[in-house]
């Protein structure tokens, strides 16, 4: 065992638990249970809102399966990384005020209270509890699994040990601290994801004799790799620019962000978190897919993509620091973890829950009951990492780009389109996860349709349908300003 | 005839502005990238020992965006109470 390697990510971890605890006792202390644990009481400052929606989106696959393609096919793939900056400041800026101050009118906490106040439909509050449920389990599910073979590779344990390391530490401070122990740990793993990326270029900079010298030698070994079409000339340009949809614009749509939209304590903090997230998402998507291109000619030959980054860190720099470089895919992996699983019991709880099991539930009652759906839900998820089943994986797939389809209208319209109401919801929601199943199954068989990345087709599907069916069925305009 | 919320007028101007930024951001990268990255790799001149189109395209582009968005943060960005009652 690599103990030089281990006592830094250790130490990292006992950082967070303290946090945890801290947040706890805050918690303990608060007379809003519920919109303490799954909001932080909407105090969330700049900084801590930035990072916390750098370090939720940054997850497993932009630290271990992005670099690792980028390895693979050369500075394409930086190209396509760098849609993500839009990101950084796009949502932010699009939900923004309305959607802050809609929240508070409805007294949102969860983005499917929104919803439900917005469009007044039961259906449209089981439709999206029910995508959120099956989605984001499984989404949580192969992180679980990201974050357990990166403990195995690292210490040597076997598979089920790391798992269940990697299960316990983040179980522990979710269930007891909640949201504000999540947004916290966040904003030190987003620092950790900051430094660590940077560190880690420079060693791989180093240890590949500078950058002229790097690029000469991806050259020489294949020119495209320098290219923006990728090793096998197969990047097209409409590929690429289609992941402005999955990874950029449509993350508007994803609940997880959408819900930290609503989370920020005034004005001044969403001006500031726009500023710092900007810089943040790009800094560490450019440095961390770069890493991956710049590895290849230091060490070439690694087989599986998710090992490059691993691998490379304990190449090119001393056991004790590589500890701490790697502890920031850890951090990327707890802290997306973390947010999905507070957000899908809060489906469970909230939004189903107390909208139609008990209404009047005493806050005693809510407190054990958010407390134990976490507690559950963490070891639902840790019995299916240990072997998982083929259902699970095959839900994965669909997670991100499902969900976007399902609710970047149903969001953005309504919050910006008064014609806006509950058919064209429904039909959008409907729409957008059918035909994203749809056509992904058609692009395993045909190659992908029109050659763009399988969400972009269905995110136009699920806009015509709201359109269609919100004008066609029960036309009325939506008052903004008034409150039932 | 109910009056428009104030802050709705500046929360939808302040959305548009995102969309403008989110295009200009992306036909910059475009732009750069397919513009100068599809010539024969051989013609490719090369800044800090990365590709023209590359360095342009990823490593202009983001920190052009960062100073977009500060600027237009700090002067196009209105503070706006988001509770009903709070006084700015």
């Amino acid at each position: 065992m690599n103990y030089a390697v281990l006592v830094p990510m250790l130490a990292f971890l006992v950082i967070i638990f303290f946090i945890g605890y801290w947040s706890s006792r805050k918690l303990s202390a608060s007379s809003n249970f519920i919109s303490d644990y799954f909001l932080g009481g909407r105090e969330l400052g700049g900084f801590v809102l930035a990072m916390t929606m750098v370090a939720t989106y940054g997850s497993a696959s932009s630290f271990l399966g992005g670099p690792g393609t980028a390895y693979t096919m050369g500075f394409g793939w930086v190209l396509l990384a760098m849609a993500q900056v839009v990101t950084g400041y796009f949502v932010l800026m699009i939900l923004g005020k309305k959607y802050a101050i809609m929240a508070r009118r409805y007294k949102a906490v969860t983005m499917i209270d929104f919803l439900k106040a917005r469009y007044n439909s039961t259906i449209v509050v089981l439709l999206s509890a029910f995508s959120i449920i099956v989605f984001l389990f499984s989404a949580m599910a192969a992180q679980w699994i990201g974050g357990a073979r990166l403990v195995e590779s690292l210490t040597g344990l076997s598979y089920n040990s790391a798992l269940f390391l990697f299960a316990i530490s983040v179980l522990v401070y979710v269930t007891i601290g909640g949201f504000r122990a999540v947004a916290l740990t966040d904003a030190v793993q987003g620092a950790v994801m900051l430094v660590g990326t940077l560190v880690l270029l420079i060693a791989v900079i180093i240890a590949g004799g500078g950058i002229p010298n790097i690029v000469n030698d991806l050259i020489n070994e294949n020119p495209n790799l320098v290219t923006p079409y990728g090793a096998d000339g197969n990047l097209t340009a409409a590929y690429v620019s289609s992941f402005w949809i999955l990874v950029g614009v449509g993350v508007v749509g994803l609940p997880q962000i959408a819900v930290r939209a609503m989370s920020y304590k005034n004005s001044r903090s969403m001006h500031r978190a726009l500023i710092i997230g900007t810089i943040v998402t790009g800094f560490i998507m450019l440095n961390m897919h770069l890493i991956g291109v710049f590895a290849r000619p230091v060490m070439p030959g690694i087989e599986i993509g998710d090992k490059v980054i691993p691998l490379i860190a304990l190449e090119t720099l001393p056991p004790w620091v590589a500890g701490i470089v790697l502890a920031a895919p850890m951090a990327a992996i707890m802290s997306t973890v973390d947010s999905l699983l507070l957000l899908v019991s809060s489906s469970i709880v909230k939004d189903v829950y107390l909208n139609y099991i008990k209404p009047d539930a005493t806050m005693k009652t809510i407190k054990q009951i958010s407390f134990g759906v976490t507690g559950i839900l963490g070891i639902i998820v840790f019995l299916l990492a240990l072997n998982p089943p083929e259902l699970l994986i095959f839900l994965n797939l669909f997670a991100f780009g499902g969900l976007e389809a399902a609710f970047i209208w149903p969001i953005v319209l309504g919050l910006y389109w008064k014609w806006g109401n509950k058919y064209g919801a429904m039909a959008s929601m409907a729409t957008g996860i059918f035909s994203y199943i749809v056509i992904h199954f058609y692009n395993i068989e045909n190659g992908n349709l029109f050659g763009v990345h399988t969400v972009t087709v269905p995110v136009l599907l699920s806009l015509a349908a709201f359109i269609t069916f919100s004008l066609l069925i029960d036309r009325k305009a939506y008052r903004y300003n008034t409150i039932k | 005839m109910e009056e428009t919320d104030w802050r709705f007028k500046i929360a939808h101007r302040e959305a548009l502005i995102g969309v403008g930024l989110a295009l200009f951001n992306f036909i910059w990268w475009f732009g750069f990238a397919y513009g100068l990255g599809s010539r024969p790799v051989e013609e490719y001149s090369y800044i800090f020992g990365l590709p023209d189109w590359f360095f342009y395209s990823c490593i202009v582009g983001f920190l052009l965006i960062c100073v977009l968005v500060i600027v237009i943060v700090k002067f196009f960005f209105t503070a706006v109470p988001f509770d009903e009652e709070e006084e700015l």
